[in-house]
């Protein structure tokens, strides 16, 4: 009786553990069948996002393999390390796509990408992650709005003086839309403290040594 | 059970998402838009209708007691075999879909199904089912997320170019015009205001049916 009892569970382990090795060996062919094209539609989808902050005639160099490394808790917001690729023209320094994050957005982090041309002008801002109220904070997002593309491209330090860096209600030269004051002004002031950024570490942007691809995430 | 039978089931008289109410996380979550409710509803009906028909064929050598662990284990491989394909070969879907994928482990209609049908079945009702199931709970989200996109924001089928590619950006409609949004169906609150008028909806319309032919027949009986 005892007998049957235990060859019955050692027969049903048996099986669960045959069902566990076939679903592990279906899982890592699948893995290792796909995980070059995904790492390429990766690569793909982010030189995307990088040609909508920054025109492909700003640079002629490969992006992705010209990263250099940015510590967290800088100007930038970031907490963690994050990688600023470098634009250059026949290897002359062009542009630097910048990523911060605005940690004030009415709901959380919003997650920005930043292209400043050498010169200390915005090629480009996008939103890339949010949690702002739909329909009413969302429209820093270019799938809801041309606010961010109206507003930043092409500003810079030296056209908006440090004091006017907010939105009108505020005394400022932002727009806002009335009833979401909170999500712009966490936006204007992330792009500002980005910009900042890049004009004391302008030279060390641009001549740190390029880290490899694939190091980092 | 015939052909017949598991497609009206499926879309209609057990339909998942408005009969069985299963596979509520999903149903209240996604449907901010017809877009995505349709997308997310595409995708689940998928999984179900492999999960159904892998599960089919091997249900004799499952023995009773570790059928769930079993179940759990086939459904959460292909869903992850889905996801890898999709993340490769369809980047774009996977984008907008991406996170929702791997929630449909966790959609209890899916194992629901296996449970209840596929371990009993055959393997060509079992896919039928699976996928009936699939796309009835696919309805439900689809008109969910159409009430709620166009009580809300007013539009249908925007965020459709995200999924059909650039293009179809024109199939998007605007509904009402310059209109300035009624957060409240975007909104959680929006997701169970709505079900709950789906479901009142469903059954107003079979106890209407109900009430209709069983007149006649109690007639008839009164007559023998």
């Amino acid at each position: 009786m005892s007998e049957s009892v235990v060859k019955h569970a050692f027969s049903t382990a048996g099986i669960m553990i045959g069902f566990t090795v076939v679903g592990t060996v279906l899982l890592a062919t699948t893995y290792f069948t796909t995980r070059l094209p995904i790492v390429e539609s990766e690569r793909q989808a982010k030189l995307k996002l990088f040609e909508q902050v920054l025109p492909a005639s700003l640079h002629d160099n490969d992006l992705l393999t010209d990263g250099v490394k940015v510590a967290p808790g800088g100007d930038l917001g970031n907490r963690e390390e994050t990688l600023a690729y470098r634009a250059r023209i026949a290897g002359q320094p062009s542009a630097v796509i910048l990523e911060a994050t605005a940690p004030d957005g009415y709901s959380g982090d919003i997650k920005l990408l930043i292209a400043v041309r050498a010169d200390g002008e915005l090629a480009g801002v996008r939103v890339l992650a949010h949690k702002e109220t739909p329909g009413l904070g969302d429209y820093i997002d270019i799938a809801h709005g041309d606010w961010i593309r109206k507003n930043f491209d092409g500003q810079s330090l030296a056209k908006t003086s440090d004091d006017r860096w907010k939105v009108k209600k505020d005394g400022g030269s932002f727009d806002y839309m009335a009833g979401a004051t909170i999500t712009p002004r966490a936006v204007v002031k992330a792009v500002h403290k980005a910009l900042t950024y890049f004009t004391a570490h302008r030279e060390e942007l641009f001549s740190a040594p390029a880290v490899k691809e694939g190091k980092h995430e | 059970m015939n052909s017949r039978e598991i497609i009206e089931n499926g879309l209609w008289k057990q339909n998942p998402g408005v009969v069985q109410l299963l596979g509520l996380c999903p149903t209240l979550a996604v449907t901010s838009s017809a877009v995505n409710g349709l997308s997310l509803g595409l995708a689940t009906a998928f999984v179900m209708a492999a999960s159904n028909a892998s599960v089919s064929p091997i249900r004799r050598w499952v023995p009773g007691e570790i059928r769930i662990p079993v179940f759990i284990l086939i459904i959460a491989a292909l869903v992850t075999v889905i996801d890898l394909g999709m993340h490769a070969y369809l980047h774009a879907l996977h984008v907008v879909l991406g996170i929702f994928i791997p929630l449909i482990v966790t959609n209890c209609i899916v194992l629901a199904r296996v449970e209840a049908f596929a371990a009993k079945n055959d393997i060509g009702p079992s896919a039928l089912d699976g996928l009936m199931m699939g796309l009835g709970l696919t309805m439900v989200l689809a008109v969910l997320g159409g009430m709620r996109e166009v009580v809300g924001k007013g539009t249908l089928f925007s965020g459709i170019d995200l999924a059909l590619g650039p293009a179809a950006k024109q199939f998007v409609l605007t509904v009402v015009p310059d209109y300035h949004g009624f957060l409240l169906a975007i909104l959680p609150p929006g997701a169970f205001i709505g079900l709950a008028l789906l479901i009142a909806g469903r059954n107003w319309m079979e106890s209407r049916k109900q009430a209709l032919p069983s007149t006649p027949p109690a007639v008839l009986a009164a007559g023998h």
